[in-house]
């Protein structure tokens, strides 16, 4: 019986399966945008906007820096397998929103071939598996020729 | 000369780094009874003490000022506890500092000290999906040095920064701390085994990136009038920073998953960390200049280079020339480090930032035998800590 597909961590991104993308908010009052998600109003100490609304970010960006994980990150990071494989990770941004987002990158793809200014897109993938799900969480990749 | 209403540095000791294995607090006394000793005082002379605190040993961590006045002897003295992370030390100093220049006491005693698991640093355990520190590692794997490792990458690909650029660091504080006696590692180390050692996070190498160490330091700050009664050389302090990043923050952080936005607002003139020491140099009235060295925390090699741009030793992309000009090693126009740094300490967080007080005390009266900067007159120490606190101490002789 096929796992039951579970984000990560509840409401910081969409699971599309062609388009997915994070979710952060953007201030109406000042135009500002944050990720992830705060209860607390806006965080522009010039702005006192209280009324944060939802808004999917840019499923692409460029990469600001990039490194991985030779050795086995301490829990509650939890291994996706037998053993660890190393992966990068990649700090990205994003134009519009003039953020710079981290997440993990796909496997496959190595520091070598993420210098500052690559264009990458969101995607997601498998953080790790249980008996009965498999837990899902925004990756960066290579972008791919499609549309923005 | 010191002016009636400055704070002077009257004593400074430490226990040494090292994987010990004790408890804390005995680090924390062992430093104490040094600070006092170098001032000349018996502990039931201190007016107010001022802990730093330290998150991996229990209570007694949380509440540092009361559990090392107890050690010491309970006396009825005021304490304050302090947690600002990797600052925390300095924190702890600005408390006692503005405690002496409100008049509510002549003479303070601060104290940090740590028991460090080894391995990486890792978040309090249990299921907290609420805690951003918690997190980066469970969706991330993001350990501290993913962190050290962005920003040295970015270096290495705006600046030109290269692996051997990085591992001459590493060379230089190992040459720098082979007879510091509070030094943990003192070994020299060449270019080439940095550079064979295993890839941690790439750029940056096993022997780049700071361990995490047992260890104690403190101070003895005194109002300067007290301090004329007790010494004829103090070593003034000219400047606390303890500042916080200001909107937007542009440069990602530990442990955020995202940096502030400057879709609407101007990123501010200086990145969070070049406002550290900023603030120190404007509240002294002194500059980069004026500096005869720096401590700085070179949680990895590559920051220490971030560093010489942040501090004002020169201007962003220049670090590389600075390093391999020979200019912040020991004999250079500002050696860096000159206590070997974290590099040959490791972290024992609560205390370092005072052990960063520590060694440029002990650089300005001249007497840092085996690395001492000649004619030492003033000294900064920069620091940045979890969750966006800096710091910075500027002395002078």
């Amino acid at each position: 019986m096929a796992k039951i597909r579970v984000p990560a961590v509840e409401g910081w991104f969409t699971t599309d399966a062609d388009q997915p993308a994070l979710l952060g908010q953007h201030c109406p009052d000042c135009g500002t945008y944050l990720f992830p998600k705060t209860d607390l109003g806006c965080p522009n100490p010039a702005c006192s906007g209280t009324g944060l609304e939802e808004v999917e970010l840019s499923r692409r960006g460029t990469v600001w820096s990039c490194t991985d994980a030779r050795y086995q990150p301490p829990p509650p990071y939890v291994v996706p397998g037998a053993e660890h494989e190393p992966f990068a990770i990649a700090a990205v941004e994003l134009a519009r929103e003039g953020l710079v987002v981290m997440g993990q990158v796909v496997p496959g793809v190595g520091v070598d071939q993420l210098p500052v200014g690559t264009e990458v897109e969101l995607v997601v993938d498998t953080l790790y598996e249980d008996d009965d799900h498999e837990h899902l969480v925004w990756k960066w990749a290579p972008a791919g020729g499609g549309p923005a | 000369m010191t002016h009636a209403d400055d704070v002077v540095v009257l004593g400074v000791g430490m226990h040494p780094w090292g994987r010990w294995g004790r408890n804390f607090v005995e680090y924390g006394v062992a430093a104490a009874t040094a600070a006092l000793a170098d001032a000349g005082l018996p502990w039931t002379d201190v007016q107010f003490v001022s802990g730093a605190d330290t998150m991996r040993n229990g209570y007694p961590g949380y509440v540092a000022g009361a559990t090392f006045a107890q050690a010491l002897g309970w006396t009825g003295v005021p304490v304050a506890s302090s947690y600002a992370a990797c600052a925390s030390g300095a924190a702890a100093m600005e408390v006692a500092r503005t405690r002496i220049l409100a008049g509510r006491c002549d003479v303070a005693l601060v104290v940090g000290a740590d028991t460090s698991p080894k391995g990486f640093f890792a978040p309090t355990s249990g299921d907290r999906p609420e805690d951003p520190d918690w997190l980066r590692f469970r969706l991330l794997g993001a350990t501290n040095p993913t962190y050290f490792a962005l920003y040295a990458r970015r270096r290495m690909d705006l600046h030109g920064a290269t692996a051997a650029d990085f591992a001459r660091v590493k060379v230089k504080n190992a040459g720098h701390g082979l007879t510091n006696p509070n030094a943990r590692y003192r070994k020299r180390v060449t270019e080439e085994e940095v550079l064979a050692s295993p890839m941690v996070a790439d750029p940056l190498r096993l022997l780049e990136i700071c361990a995490t160490s047992d260890g104690g330091a403190a101070v003895v700050l005194a109002s300067a009038a007290f301090a004329r009664r007790h010494t004829t050389e103090p070593v003034r302090v000219a400047a606390i920073s303890t500042a916080t990043p200001t909107y937007p923050n542009t440069i990602i952080d530990m442990p955020d998953f995202a940096t502030d936005s400057w879709a609407v607002a101007a990123p501010p003139e200086r990145p969070f960390k070049a406002s550290i020491a900023r603030a120190a140099y404007n509240e002294a009235g002194l500059a980069p200049e004026d500096l005869s060295l720096a401590e700085v925390y070179d949680l990895s090699s590559a920051l220490e280079l971030d560093w010489y741009e942040d501090i004002g030793l020169c201007k962003p992309g220049e670090a590389e020339r600075l390093l391999n000009d020979g200019d912040t090693t020991l004999g250079g126009r500002v050696p860096v480090n000159p206590s070997g740094g974290l590099s040959c300490f490791g972290e024992a967080v609560p205390a370092q930032a005072i052990a960063q007080v520590c060694e440029v005390t002990w650089q300005l009266r001249g007497q840092a035998a085996g690395r001492q900067v000649e004619g030492a007159r003033v000294g900064i120490t920069a620091n940045q800590g979890l969750f966006g606190h800096g710091s910075s101490v500027l002395l002078v002789r």
